[in-house]
């Protein structure tokens, strides 16, 4: 008898326990959340140099993690209050939708599907790169178009190995996929010579480049086969806190094309006389008001993380490792597509 | 019993209340237990579908019928291509477990009888490497073996185009390894039905030697009398037929071997990791039911005249498959579940496919997850199934 009655102890304990956790159907539940513990928690990848990537004393650093930085600076005025997940590409929307993190910011391309049936919502684009391939110089290959037959290593779960099929299949030339869960072991493959062909996006391709044992003796072919528009997400159902990021990073870009700089913010805010500058760093009006921000959320984020050409010089530019030409990532005024909504 | 039933047929019986009878009590509280586990499980399951429709998650099963347009790496027994549907993508995945378990059952048994046996060896130096393997491998976590085997194997491998050949027809590099497929022509049926009846010559020998040893005692040669029906029969009809199967060859093109046969080095290295890891703990088991096995039954098998190697067969293995059986079927249930490590290397079994690609993109992790939870319970089951009907034909007949 005593075995009954604690067995139903344990149920009702369970079921106390389980609509505690019913999620409140209320306006801004992750906002509320972030703004309750204090911090965001930011998904990131398991380390691709240049995007989000940890050092030797477990700092992150990269263009991505500079989103996640920019949102606590918006929310909190101090970028390091965020906490960061390493998410391999099959674990990150799950992350996402399960509320396990609050925002991913890992080099995630924006599509119709991920932006409909998976539940979530991009906001924009930090990072426009298109698919590249990968092989030894002593293949002697030129062209993708020569690579009928080739083993091809990648990982599982991204627009890269469907886009992979499809200009293969559209080229009407065969392959032998391996595909797998961690780019690291992506990279040791196809390093020990399982693949003929390593394919990802042109940039996680330089940057993972300097991986391998020996860069020089590998090419990246000339080919660029899809549109990889890659940028923040968040989950539906917080419209609030989807502004927010939406916003946080329009700002770093919107910053760079008026030339406000984390040098040169404190002399433009006292000085500046274009309207659009002084906005921008609330010297008039207060656009934090509408985001439900304080006044200086702007200001913290060029302050704190810097401009967008900023983060792309310390991260990705010619005096890092990775040495990318910023290309269409460049401003729109300059002969790049990277373009911001008017923050006003 | 008994007692009871005298006492209520002297007196009348004493009015107990509801709350005091343990029967009702017992009956109550269940009930209690019961609603409560309905309710709990219910309450889960209408949350989850509330906040799927919340954020707009699509559910339900239909996605199935949808175009993969993914290419699978390999996929031995079904056609598949990226027009075929996230079904045939599920069946692949699933084909291609069933195949790493399968393969890894079946060494992990030999491996682990032999190291079991070696373990218990009267010789010092086959007994102490016996005890080394078995305390190397199973001390050792899974996944990194996983990890050596296979970047041990391709790193020492050469490329393609250096191929170690075995008379230039099966070719080994770090793309695997590539052999001569058989391809059956017409009349090779001829071939399997002369196969069958073999098998079935060699089930009616047994019992017509089973009943001439009952009534003579004479001992019939079964083993090698089938053994060699079981060679003689098809080649009798390989021979009349005029061998209806030609090899298709494997050759170098471009980057990768193409036609014949494909092992791939994930493979290798998966059911390497998984039969050597599970044979550890098997020849443990192994050991320790031949030592259960009393030390009296062989001193009265040898009273009797029989030679150590009828003793071991006849009389000692019986007795210790009664103990080695139940947790050996735990030790195949792991195995099956640990090839789901597979993902790890790349090979396509059903949690890289289907758990790994598929959910991806269509983001139905619920679906998808009960749909992989699902096939293993089912395995695990079938192959629980399997070993228990074993165990009961093995177990003790009590007389």
């Amino acid at each position: 008898m005593k075995k009954t009655v604690t067995a139903f102890a344990a149920v009702a304990a369970a079921a106390l326990v389980s609509t505690s956790l019913v999620a409140p159907a209320s306006a801004g539940p992750v906002l509320d959340k972030v703004t309750g513990k204090g911090f965001v928690q930011c998904g990131v990848s398991q380390g691709v140099p240049g995007f989000s990537n940890p050092d030797t004393s477990g700092n992150w650093s990269g263009v991505d993690v500079d989103v996640c930085r920019a949102v606590a600076a918006a929310l909190f005025g101090d970028a390091t209050k965020v906490k960061y997940t390493p998410l391999s590409s099959k674990e990150r929307f799950t992350a996402l939708q399960s509320g396990e993190i609050d925002m991913l910011s890992r080099n995630t391309t924006w599509t119709l599907v991920r932006d409909t049936a998976l539940g979530l919502n991009f906001a924009g684009v930090n990072y426009y790169d298109g698919q590249g391939f990968m092989v030894r110089k002593s293949l002697g290959v030129k062209s993708a178009l020569e690579l009928d037959g080739a083993s091809v290593c990648t990982n599982l779960g991204t627009t890269t190995e469907l886009n992979l099929s499809d200009y293969f299949r559209a080229n009407g030339m065969k392959f032998k996929g391996v595909f797998f869960e961690k780019a690291d072991e992506v990279i040791a493959a196809y390093d020990a010579g399982r693949c003929d062909v390593y394919t990802t996006d042109q940039s996680a391709l330089a940057a993972q480049r300097t991986k391998l044992k020996n860069p020089s003796e590998h090419m990246v072919l000339p080919e660029i086969i899809s549109k990889e528009p890659l940028g923040p997400v968040v989950s539906h159902g917080d419209d609030q806190w989807f502004d927010i990021v939406k916003w946080s990073l329009n700002v770093m870009i919107e910053a760079e094309e008026y030339g406000i700089t984390s040098k040169n913010i404190d002399e433009l805010k006292a000085t500046s006389k274009n309207p659009a500058i002084r906005r921008m760093l609330a010297v008039e009006g207060d656009t934090g008001k509408n985001l439900g921000l304080g006044k200086n959320w702007s200001y913290n984020i060029i302050k704190q993380v810097g401009n967008y050409g900023e983060s792309f010089a310390r991260n990705l530019g010619p005096t890092t490792k990775i040495n990318l030409p910023r290309g269409l990532n460049q401003l729109w005024s300059k002969g790049g597509i990277m373009y911001a909504p008017p923050v006003r | 019993m008994a007692a009871e039933n005298i006492t209520i047929a002297e007196s009348e019986p004493p009015k107990i209340a509801l709350w005091n009878d343990p029967q009702a009590r017992a009956l109550f509280f269940q009930i209690i237990v019961l609603g409560g586990l309905i309710f709990c499980g219910g309450f889960i399951v209408n949350n989850t579908m509330e906040n799927l429709a919340r954020q707009g998650i699509a559910s339900g099963f239909g996605f199935l019928k949808t175009t993969a347009g993914f290419a699978i790496g390999y996929s031995p027994f079904l056609e598949y291509s990226e027009e075929n549907t996230y079904f045939r993508a599920l069946v692949v995945g699933l084909l291609n477990t069933i195949l790493v378990a399968g393969i890894g059952v079946f060494f992990a048994t030999v491996i682990g009888f032999i190291v079991g046996v070696a373990r218990l060896s009267n010789n010092w130096l086959i007994a102490k490497i016996a005890l080394v393997y078995i305390e190397i491998l199973r001390n050792i976590p899974l996944l990194l073996q996983i990890f050596v085997w296979y970047f041990g194997v391709l790193r020492s491998l050469p490329g393609p185009s250096q191929s170690a050949s075995v008379a230039d027809s099966i070719f080994i590099n770090n793309r695997g390894m590539f052999a001569p497929k058989p391809v059956f022509e017409d009349g090779f049926s001829v071939i399997v039905i002369a196969f069958l009846v073999a098998v079935f010559a060699i089930i009616f020998l047994k019992k017509w030697a089973k009943n001439r040893q009952d009534e003579t005692g004479r001992i019939f040669p079964v083993f090698w009398a089938s053994f060699g029906m079981l060679i003689a029969f098809p080649l009798l009809a390989a021979t009349v037929t005029k061998f209806p199967m030609i090899w298709e060859p494997t050759a170098l093109k471009g980057f990768n071997f193409h036609g014949g046969m494909e092992i791939p080095p994930e493979l290798v290295a998966l059911t390497l990791a998984l039969s050597t890891y599970t044979a550890a703990f098997i020849a443990e088991i192994v050991r320790a039911g031949i030592t259960s096995v009393n030390k009296g039954q062989t001193e009265a098998s040898y009273a009797l005249g029989l030679r150590p190697g009828p003793t071991l067969r006849l009389v000692i293995i019986p007795q210790a498959l009664r103990v080695i059986i139940p947790p050996l079927t735990s030790q195949y249930l792991n195995l099956t579940k640990n090839s789901s490590l597979a993902a790890a290397i790349a090979y396509p079994d059903i949690v890289l496919v289907f758990g790994g690609t598929v959910l991806m993109q269509t983001g139905q992790a619920i679906e998808i997850i009960s749909i992989i939870m699902g096939f293993y319970l089912l395995v695990s089951l079938l192959i629980s199934m399997f070993m228990n009907w074993y165990n009961s034909k093995m177990a003790l007949v009590e007389r």
